[in-house]
């Protein structure tokens, strides 16, 4: 037993005690607790185990400066993994266990570990490992590597909320700094938001145990906040500013409580104030990860924040002109304390399990505890997100902010004024953009950075067991750069990224290499500062929320009649109606009539002077002489002359056109036409409306289709009403859009009506249908159907290769004089080539299975078989009564007749190529009625 | 998150805005002869400035495209040029 909780003092509740868990046994800590204070307080002294080696590992920081105290924790139904002890507050009931040890951290098996560590230097996985192949090795050294366990259960309503502010000025940081800027600033006039990650504000102030202007530090807090808060600013303790990105947005993770989700605030600020203060550097002496090694200013904080002493007997090894004050204050808290002068010679930290003592140049000193700094070293990581630049201070030994980036200022501890009084004056001054008086540092230091070349085991990374012989193996192996350093040994890689590790790492390069530290320089800081949930980026981006599916105006006639919905290129549509039986649907839709909900297809309205002109470049096939009334069917290109998408397209006037585009390219379909019209038109002689959601569309299609049209109040002339043509009309006193196109191979008619009026007709075409024999099909259906009359779907019987003459249609690329979209693409060597793909159907021997969509085409080469092309589509054809594909094969329509050999799994089959088109080629189904 | 202002609506977030390319770029009279080379460098070369460069975007929910010049190292906006013409 070592540490304990002093009688009063901190800014605990002793009277509420809180019952918790840790490692199976039980313990008391107080309100205002975090784990780690909690453990302390009852003289805990090993809280986990080290990620490589299993080595003891006892609490080092006081806050996120922590890499050892990392537990799974447990509070009723909420299991969380990898909560650092020293920032999550105690909750009554809490179980902790420490993670990477079993079965507790005090007895741990793998500690075997530590037996071989000799075995084990850095790059010892990637040396070890690689032969045959690192996937051979790679399931067991997972299973023995990472830290907690994810509970499997999902923590019901675990949803981050997200929330956008502006201000005047974000303070970071709420400390003096930080406090005397936000109220500099609020009392000027600014909108001031300050931020704080501690429920309380005043940061490192309580540790110093003194007077500040003149009151108590809990009572000059309060009178801050209050002052703050008068002139309309705005406070947000228990929030963490994590990342600091483009165009000054600040994000903040806000404390919600254990096993809530944070919330996350997205601060646009004009003008940030970094007060982050700084943290102690550990000391690299021999044995320095003993469980009892701590840093000095944590122990100030326990002492001060949650009213524990962390030790009885005290040794503290600085090397700066703070330590004296600081050993006083825990004298006088009660400790036993004796200061050494870490320059003066080699320490070893003694003790197996935990710190006995220290040893210092032949004189050896028992303690229970061991307090070492080697100085401090500001918190620049936001300022770095932020793209400032470090400079490397000799007076401080330590980097300190350096360029600003715009709109950004550092005061305080930070930007390296340790005094209390300077950092005040400098923190008010710059919050409201006063010149910073010239003050004077009373902060002495001797440059301490770890000694290579000594025998026993340093530790740099105390979470990931880098040792200072690992920096020298890799400065041996010429993993020189501090960015090699780092991914060659680990250091810095563990959940704390290196707070603590990070400069006594690049310190021992930097004297490794006879090169200065800042030479050396850092590694990059990158967002977040400390580890968040990954759900507090997507908040409410979640389950249907995450890509909102579009709905049918026709849904609830759909589920009324049983139909199985899913999703269908970005819409909830009907796949099939009743039991899935698509063979059903479509013998219905050939035999008599199907009705389908064909809404999300495109229907995009170009109109304007010079919107003939503007199709007729859009499109691959020539559409100036499309006359008006009449439809066309074609593709439009990429630059590179690639099918981008398929469709029709209906002249309604001279100047007004409308692309039909495939149902789920209406949106890029709208923007390439955006694009074209903008950058290259006159965007006054051309208009784009995407209407697709205006227009809702119902199919009838099949040999009784014109007979279920007859019975529609549309007041057409179905004699006088070609395929490839569209008609205007009015349904129930409202327009009507009637084109005669088809997608199946059989007559059909696409009827479009405001939204409206698309109940009324879709309850008259099932009513006209019906005694027909036609009823509503589904998407499957029609995938089928279209299959069999070798129609293509682009994206699936197309890839990013395929051209228009591979799919049949040549003419334009061959006589189109005009200039169109990708024109130029469809001449290179490459489309040129005489061993394109191209599309052919595909027929299987009588009596065998349907081909799996996919499956390879191939062909026997000198050196094995070899692919010449894929099977795109693949059915059994209810129509044709056997199983029919589409496929894009080599040379293709040379091959007709030919019997090629299909791979697929191992498997192989034969197909013999045929035309595409298995139903009606000569197109009588088409042109009937 | 950058901040983009687009001509029409004013200041937006970067999610808003579709990167269309490199301004500056003209398309090739196709109906003249176009030789391989020309028509590989307009479709694929691209400067990729390290500095200010002026580029294509569109803002998705309203659809206009305009001339953004900014600095592609430190983000900063330097500027938006309407590509439509001034008529009166
Ligand atoms: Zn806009």
């Amino acid at each position: 037993m070592s540490g304990f909780r002093i009688a009063k003092g901190g800014l605990i509740n002793r009277e509420q005690t809180l019952d918790f868990t840790f490692d199976g046994r039980k313990y008391q800590g107080v309100k205002g607790d975090t784990l780690a204070s909690a453990l302390l307080a009852n003289g805990v002294r090993i809280v986990g185990r080290s990620f490589k080696y299993h080595r003891p590992r006892g609490v080092w920081g006081v806050w996120f400066d922590d890499p050892n105290a990392i537990f799974d924790l447990t509070l009723k139904d909420v299991s969380l993994p990898n909560c650092p002890a020293t920032t999550t507050h105690l909750v009554e009931g809490m179980s902790a266990r420490a993670v990477n040890a079993y079965p507790s951290a005090q007895f741990d098996i793998k500690g075997v570990f530590d037996r071989f560590h000799r075995f084990m230097p850095a790059g010892f996985y990637y040396k070890t490992f690689k032969w045959p192949h690192w996937h051979l090795f790679e399931p067991v050294i997972r299973k023995m590597a990472g830290l907690g366990h994810l509970g499997s259960e999902i923590i019901e309503g675990y949803q981050s909320e997200q929330h956008n502010i502006r201000c005047d000025l974000l303070v970071i940081g709420g400390g003096p700094a930080g406090l005397a800027g936000a109220q500099a600033a609020a009392q000027a006039g600014q909108s001031v938001i300050l931020v704080d990650d501690h429920p309380e504000f005043g940061g490192g102030l309580y540790r110093r145990s003194k007077d500040i202007e003149g009151v108590k530090p809990a009572q000059w807090v309060a009178r801050q906040c209050r002052a703050i808060e008068a002139a309309g600013g705005r406070l947000m303790p228990a929030t963490t500013a994590f990342g600091v990105y483009d165009h000054n947005m600040v994000a903040l993770a806000q404390d919600k409580g254990f096993g809530l989700a944070p919330t996350l605030w997205r601060v646009r600020a004009k003008r940030i104030l970094m007060a982050t203060g700084a943290t102690d550097r550990p000391v690299t002496f021999a044995n320095n990860d003993r469980p009892g090694v701590m840093s000095l200013d944590g122990a100030l904080e326990y002492l001060a924040r949650y009213g524990v002493l962390v030790g009885r007997k005290i040794a503290v090894l600085s090397n700066n002109s703070f330590v004296e004050p600081a050993a006083e204050i825990l004298r006088r808290a009660g400790g036993e304390v004796r200061v050494l002068d870490a320059t003066q010679g080699q320490a070893k930290a003694l003790g197996n399990k935990v710190l006995h003592g220290v040893e210092m140049n032949g004189q050896r000193f028992d303690c229970d505890t061991l307090l070492a700094s080697s100085g401090l070293t500001p918190v620049v990581h936001l300022w770095r997100h932020a793209g400032g630049k470090l400079d490397w201070d000799e007076n401080l030994a330590a980097f300190i902010p350096g360029k600003a980036p715009d709109n950004m200022r550092a005061a305080g501890a930070a930007n390296g004024t340790f005094d209390l009084d300077n950092a005040l004056s400098e923190a008010r001054a710059k919050a409201i953009g006063a010149p910073v008086p010239k003050q004077k540092s009373t902060y002495r230091i001797t440059p301490l950075w770890p000694k290579p070349d000594a025998k026993a085991r340093q530790w740099i990374d105390f979470q990931h067991d880098v040792t200072l012989k690992d920096i020298e193996l890799a400065a041996r192996e010429n993993y020189a750069s501090v960015e090699h350093l780092k991914r060659y040994t680990t250091l810095g890689m563990a959940s704390d990224q290196g707070k603590t590790s990070n400069m006594t790492g690049l310190a021992a390069m930097a004297a490794l290499q006879g090169r200065s530290i800042p030479e050396v320089g850092t590694t990059t800081f990158r967002p977040p500062f400390v580890p968040v949930p990954i759900g507090l980026y997507g908040g409410a981006r979640r389950g249907q929320l995450f890509n909102p599916l579009k709905r049918l105006v026709l849904e609830d006639r759909h589920r009324a009649a049983g139909a199985a919905l899913g999703e269908y290129g970005g819409w909830l549509r009907p796949g099939w109606y009743g039991a899935r039986d698509i063979t059903r649907e479509v013998l219905r839709a050939r035999n008599a009539a199907g009705i389908l909900d064909a809404s999300p297809l495109g229907k995009i309205e170009v109109m304007g002077p010079d919107a003939a002109s503007f199709v007729n470049f859009i499109y691959y096939n020539t559409i100036s002489t499309l006359k008006t009334g009449c439809i066309r069917y074609g593709f439009m290109l990429t630059e590179g002359g690639i099918v981008y998408d398929d469709g029709v397209i209906a002249r309604l006037a001279d100047n007004h056109f409308v692309i039909s585009c495939s149902s789920s390219h209406v949106e890029s379909v709208t923007a390439a036409l955006e694009s074209w019209r903008q950058d290259g038109n006159d965007p006054d002689r051309i208009f784009i409306h995407d209407c697709t959601q205006n227009w809702p569309t119902v199919t009838v299609t099949g040999p009784k289709a014109r007979e279920i049209m007859a019975q529609l109040d549309l007041s057409i002339d179905l004699a006088d009403f070609p395929h490839m043509t569209w008609r205007e009309t009015r349904f129930k006193q409202a327009a009507a859009r009637v084109a005669r196109v088809s997608f199946t191979g059989d007559t059909s008619y696409e009827i479009s009506v405001p939204v409206d009026k698309v109940h009324a007709l879709w309850d008259a075409v099932i009513l006209a249908g019906k005694p027909l024999g036609a009823g509503p099909i589904g998407v499957e259906a029609l995938s089928v159907l279209r299959a069999e009359k070798g129609y293509i779907i682009v994206g699936k019987d197309t890839d990013g290769e395929v051209m228009p003459h591979d799919l049949g249609f040549a003419i334009p690329r061959a006589k189109k004089t005009a200039a169109f979209v990708g024109d130029r693409g469809l001449h290179t060597d490459n489309a040129n080539r005489e061993d394109r793909r191209q599309l052919v159907g595909l027929r299987v021997p009588d009596g065998a299975v349907a081909l799996a969509t996919g499956a390879h085409l191939v062909e026997k080469s000198a050196s094995g078989l070899h692919s010449i092309g894929v099977v795109t589509s693949s059915y059994n054809s209810p129509s044709i009564g056997q199983p029919i594909a589409l496929a894009l094969v080599e040379k293709g329509t040379e091959r007709m007749g030919e019997t090629l050999t299909i791979w697929h799994m191992d498997q192989q089959n034969t197909a013999t190529v045929v035309s595409p088109v298995f139903l009606d080629p000569k197109g009588a189904r088409l042109n009937a009625g | 998150m950058q901040q983009f202002p687009c001509p029409f609506c004013g200041l937006r977030n970067e999610q808003e805005f579709h990167f269309a390319g490199e301004a500056g770029k003209i398309r090739p009279d196709t109906t003249r002869k176009v030789s391989a080379a020309d028509w590989a460098d307009y479709l694929y070369t691209q400067k990729n400035t390290m500095g200010e460069v002026r580029e294509v975007w569109m803002h998705s929910p309203c659809a206009e495209i305009f001339i953004l010049r900014r600095d592609s190292v430190s983000m900063a906006v330097l500027g938006v040029e309407q590509l439509r013409k001034n008529k009166p």
